[in-house]
């Protein structure tokens, strides 16, 4: 909400400047945003009497005009179409600076000398106005400084409001508070019933009571909407930010923003039959004053004539029944429309106005009588008009019911963590319009005024108690709840322990959007469907990822575009999949790596990293983390058919190591070998806890063995074979060396094993070792057909 | 015996002459070993009368032990300037670079929820996690924002249907975790949120942590220190903290938090907001059915992009999903 400061200080006008000003009502909870003065930086301007037009001898457009300046006349040429005899206009003499840092000097235009300048309004910061010179009032004093005679000494503050509260949606609601935060009384303009010079009045019918349970409306005849609204009233609205329409418009801005009620006029004329009140009907049309038309939805209140619908209910009125100059007889409302009925409906019709935003947060539901004999009186003062009686329609079980809170003195002092003073309580309350009903043993019974809509509970008061006294005079305590012990799995080992271990393996961290581009999962994920926003912010963001792969390979390109070719990335974070009716979130833990397995430097060569390179770093994470891990070849369609293992934990699959598939790699533009793995976080961070085993005192014995065995057998079945004919003493399995090559035979390759056995306790005998590495042997070559190479 | 003291002359000059450890043992062969020209000499003894000959077998031993100590010194030398002459070939550059892996770094925001999460759980919170899908009920309702409420309109909601959105906030974590247990409680949860907002200052994907703590006896005054004292701890200064009144639906009293960012002009201090917090709710305790006259509660939510900004000096907000290399690696 913006409000001018000037304003504000006709209600209340407290000893602090402009800025204490705005920090009291920021520490109060109504946030300044920001303010600016209302006008430009000018000296030198008043107000200016032209005396006499007369046309320039030389120019078509220009005018030779005599101005007063309140002293004397002097000759001013002026090129504006609408200076004229006798219009008073701000005029900056010569010496006069205006905004951008304009000096004002004797000149000649086209041969004419020229002393002083008439001003638009834009010309001095008041306006974007650039239609011609800004006309001032007939009765305004010629040579008055403009400034004095405007006020222009004033800014417009802008408060940032919360939500709940749309108490302070107007002068009368800051004004109180300020009042408040200094003790001061709150000046209110006089309101007073307009008597009724007819008997004219408009018919209403309210069939939807829940959404509107106060209806008030009164015909204003024979009234002049030639006469513009007056000059101080233009400028209250534009200090606040509102344009200036019309008077009857300006008028009921004017009571909006100084009450907080917003209102309507109607071009009664255009009223078929009466007012009603109602929802309308579904597929109902109607033009706005903004000109667009709107098919109305069932859900909507809106107000209607006896043929059609008029306006949207506290939204917006219909271009039709609007006023217009030639309207004759006003139908003025002010009502009280239900929050909820009305929340989120402008929106749904792509609308904010400042109408909406009020009744939504919820307006004083007591108001529309005053804001009605306000409307009326200021617009008999300027468009004149004889006023008839107000018509109220009202649903007494529809209107928000009066509340009556209790309020403990003990609950104030736990909440806040102190103990107030009874009577600074009670003055805090009384001040805000919090009236105490009376006195209870141990606190107070408050009645919430009709005006603060958001106060319903004990805490509601609490928190105004706190606000009003300061959150910043509360003390600071610390916590004195005990603290015990909470139990951590020792096995389980933290997240955080996993990034540091990538971390020390020359990984960066990333973190990726969870929405992804649906283009690039599908190459990554073509048989998962993702889950897809209804209201994504791009199509490049549209869809839940699957895989941590998405995001990840869109950063590699990203990298790859900015000149880095070694790239080394991780992520954890969760992947999202439907399951059934259900959706799984499952945290995730994904790598990709392209570029030298070493950084680039003398000693470490330029050896590109490999499958073995990342399955070795991945190997050393599950020993971290104390788990036993099954590499088995696999097949996935992002990855290299012949580069993929599937990673299994006691048969459970856990994830994938490989190669990125070179067709998939090329769709997406990148370069490199990139070899990626992702695996279920959940499934690899829980361990084991270590359990001591006697170290064996005797000797360890080694066997070496080459085999030739066909490239189709995998290292994991030699292994298994191996290690089930190798006996319960055997320490150690390992491929010392792997060869292939023609001397072979095609489809073989050598594998080079080292076996190491040892006993818990005592020496193995020659003959027990001989005996179990021959069946290893024996095993190999009859369960996988190998042979002993020579 | 005339020729000894010649031959003692001899084999001192051969010594003096060796240039290698080779020559050297050569030369203490000649003189010195079974066959020697010096171990030769006590043959002559035998010729000796048995007065002359300890006289003579003492010079011969004399002779001996001169040429022996020639040779020992003449092996030192040579065996210290071959050392010498072998370390000198053997130095490197230690300036060059050393060989090996490169160290990596954690994402700023990752390194800052690290330093977070270590702050409060020494103070006794648990971490806890929550779903990034999350329904209506958890994200708004049950936080008491319920579907009319102008509040809703400030979070640019993310949908896949009317029912299920991504979280808005971490705030939905406090429900879960009081739905799940019971008081007292203390926890944090740190993780993704999500708006749907994008532009120079917003992403549509942030981190926020979500602070809780509910017990018997706990005050505003209590969620002051906590809110004060780790603003102090991250930023590790002493700055000025102020609370200011705010709102949202799931405190009571709700407060913004400002901390001393610099000075302006007039000397007076420049304020810049960085969490949001309050005493929990009433509503919000009846729907995890904790009773609100037994206990209170006190929660907090900070943005931890924004920290990671004021903390790094990040000028740029969208440079955190960026994920460019040369970003990430000044993280370290």
């Amino acid at each position: 909400m913006k409000f001018s400061e000037q304003w504000l200080r006709e209600w209340v006008n407290p000893a602090n400047d402009t800025q204490a000003l705005m920090d009291q009502i920021t520490m109060a909870g109504l946030e300044v945003d920001g303010f600016e003065p209302v006008a430009g930086d000018f000296r030198g301007v008043v107000v200016g009497e032209v005396r006499s037009v007369a046309p320039h001898p030389d120019a078509d457009k220009l005018r030779v005009c005599q101005v007063s300046d309140g002293s004397q006349d002097v000759q001013v040429v002026c090129g504006a179409p609408n200076v004229r005899d006798g219009l008073k206009v701000p005029f900056a003499v010569v010496g006069a600076v205006l905004p951008g840092d304009f000096k004002i000097k004797k000149a000649k235009l086209r041969g004419q000398p020229s002393e002083g300048m008439l001003c638009s309004a834009s010309e001095l910061g008041l306006s974007d106005d650039h239609e011609g010179l800004m006309e001032l009032p007939e009765d305004a004093p010629t040579g008055e400084a403009l400034d004095a005679y405007l006020g222009l000494n004033d800014v417009t503050i802008d408060v940032d409001l919360t939500p709940n509260r749309s108490d302070c949606l107007s002068i009368k609601g800051i004004a109180r508070e300020v009042g408040v935060l200094n003790s001061l009384l709150v000046e209110e303009p006089d309101i007073t019933p307009v008597e009724a010079t007819h008997s004219e009045v408009p018919e209403i019918a309210v069939r939807a009571p829940e959404g509107c349970p106060r209806y008030l409306g009164r015909v204003l005849k024979n009234v002049d909407l030639s006469v513009p609204s007056p000059l101080w009233m233009q400028e209250k609205l534009r200090r606040c930010g509102v344009r200036s329409i019309d008077a009857a418009v300006d008028v009921t801005n004017y009571v909006m923003l100084e009450l907080g009620q917003p209102m309507h006029a109607f071009d009664r004329e255009e009223i078929e039959g009466g007012i009603v009140v109602r929802m309308a009907k579904a597929n109902e049309k109607l033009v706005l004053l903004d000109g667009q038309e709107v098919e109305l939805t069932a859900d909507t209140l809106i107000i209607a004539d006896h043929a059609k619908p008029i306006a949207i209910a506290g939204v917006m009125g219909g271009e039709h029944s609007g006023v217009s100059p030639k309207t004759r007889d006003l139908v003025l409302e002010a009502a009280y429309f239900d929050p909820i009925t009305l929340a989120g409906k402008a929106r749904h019709y792509g609308l904010h106005t400042d109408a909406s935003h009020r009744f939504e947060r919820g307006v004083d539901y007591k108001l529309a009588w005053d804001a009605m004999e306000r409307a009326t009186a200021l617009l008999m003062e300027i468009i004149g008009g004889e006023p008839g009686e107000v018509v109220e329609v009202a649903s007494k079980q529809d209107l928000p019911q009066e509340r009556v809170i209790d309020l403990r003195e003990q609950r104030v002092a736990d909440v806040l963590g102190i103990e107030i003073d009874r009577t600074i309580l009670e003055e805090i309350l009384t001040r805000l319009g919090l009236h105490i009903d009376k006195l209870l043993k141990h606190g107070w019974r408050v009645h919430v005024p009709s005006f603060r809509p958001d106060i319903s509970i004990e805490e509601d008061l609490i928190e105004e108690i706190g606000r009003i006294y300061g959150y910043n005079n509360l003390p600071v305590t610390e916590p004195t709840g005990s603290l015990g012990l909470r139990p951590q799995k020792e096995a389980v080992r933290p997240v955080s322990a996993i990034q540091n271990y990538f971390v020390d393996c020359g990984y960066q961290e990333a973190i990726t959007y969870s929405f992804v581009d649906p283009k690039v999962q599908s190459l990554v994920n073509p048989e998962v469907d993702g889950i897809a926003l209804a209201n994504p912010i791009s199509s490049d963001l549209s869809v839940m990822r699957t895989s941590l792969w998405s995001g990840l390979l869109k950063t590699v390109a990203y990298n790859q575009n900015r000149q880095q070719s070694r790239i080394r990335l991780f992520e954890t974070g969760l992947k999202f999949r439907k399951n059934g009716d259900a959706i799984d979130q499952q945290p995730m833990l994904a790598g990709v790596v392209v570029g030298n397995q070493l950084p680039e430097n003398w000693a470490n060569g330029r050896r590109t990293a490999d499958f073995f390179d990342v399955k070795g770093e991945l190997e050393g994470l599950f020993r971290v983390l104390g788990i036993d891990i099954e590499f088995s070849s696999g097949q996935h369609p992002a990855l290299h058919p012949g580069q993929t293992a599937e990673l299994f934990r006691d048969g459970e699959a856990v994830g994938w190591l490989g190669a990125l598939h070179p067709q998939v790699q090329k769709k997406l533009e990148l370069n490199g070998t990139i070899l990626m793995f992702e695996l279920f976080l959940n499934s690899i961070v829980s361990g084991y806890v270590p359990n001591f085993k006697d170290i064996s005192k005797f000797p360890e014995v080694r066997r070496d063995l080459a085999i030739i065995i066909g490239s189709d057998v995998g290292f994991a079945d030699v292994e298994r074979v191996a290690k089930k004919h190798a006996g319960d003493t055997l320490t150690a399995l390992r491929a010392f060396d792997v060869y292939e090559g023609e001397s072979l035979g095609e489809g073989n390759r050598s594998l080079a094993l080292s076996l190491f056995w040892q006993h818990p306790e005592r020496t193995l005998n020659e003959e027990e070792v001989h005996s179990l590495f021959n069946g290893v042997i024996d095993a190999l070559k009859q369960e996988l057909g190998a042979t002993l190479r020579s | 015996m005339e020729n000894l003291d010649q031959l003692v002359q001899d084999g001192l000059a051969a010594v003096e002459k060796a240039e290698d450890l080779k020559a050297l043992d050569q030369i203490r062969v000649e003189y010195l070993g079974k066959k020697g020209v010096i171990t030769q000499q006590a043959k002559t003894l035998g010729k000796l009368s048995a007065e002359e000959r300890p006289a003579a077998g003492q010079k011969i031993n004399e002779a001996k032990g001169q040429v022996e100590q020639a040779i020992n010194a003449r092996r030192d030398d040579l065996e210290r300037s071959a050392l010498e002459q072998k370390l000198a070939s053997e130095s490197i550059d230690v300036t060059l670079p050393g060989r090996g892996q490169d160290l990596g770094g954690l994402h700023p925001v990752t390194r800052t929820l690290q330093r977070i999460e270590q702050f409060f759980s020494k103070a006794g919170y648990t971490v806890e996690q929550g779903p990034e899908i999350e329904d209506d009920y958890h994200n708004f309702e049950a936080l008491n924002i319920p579907g009319h409420h102008p509040a809703r309109a400030m979070h640019d909601t993310f949908y896949f249907n009317p029912g299920t959105l991504l979280r808005t906030h971490t705030s939905p974590v406090q429900i879960r975790t009081m739905e799940a247990g019971k008081p007292p409680f203390r926890m944090i949860c740190p993780g993704r949120v999500y708006r749907c907002d994008s532009d120079m200052t917003h992403t549509p994907m942030f981190h926020q942590v979500e602070g809780l703590l509910v017990e018997k006896n706990v005050s505003f005054a209590d969620l002051k220190s906590t809110v004060e004292e780790f603003l102090r701890v991250f930023f590790e200064r002493d700055l000025e903290v102020r609370f200011r009144p705010s709102y949202f639906p799931f405190t009571e009293p709700s407060a913004e938090v400002d901390i001393e960012w610099g000075r302006e002009e007039d000397g007076s201090i420049k304020w810049l907001e960085v969490m949001g917090c309050g005493m929990v709710h009433p509503k919000v305790f009846e729907y995890c059915d904790i009773d609100a006259e037994e206990y209170r509660g006190f929660a907090f939510g900070l943005g931890v992009e924004r920290l990671a900004m004021l903390r790094y000096g990040v000028n740029d907000l969208r440079m955190f999903f960026e994920n460019d290399l040369r970003f990430l690696r000044q993280f370290r």
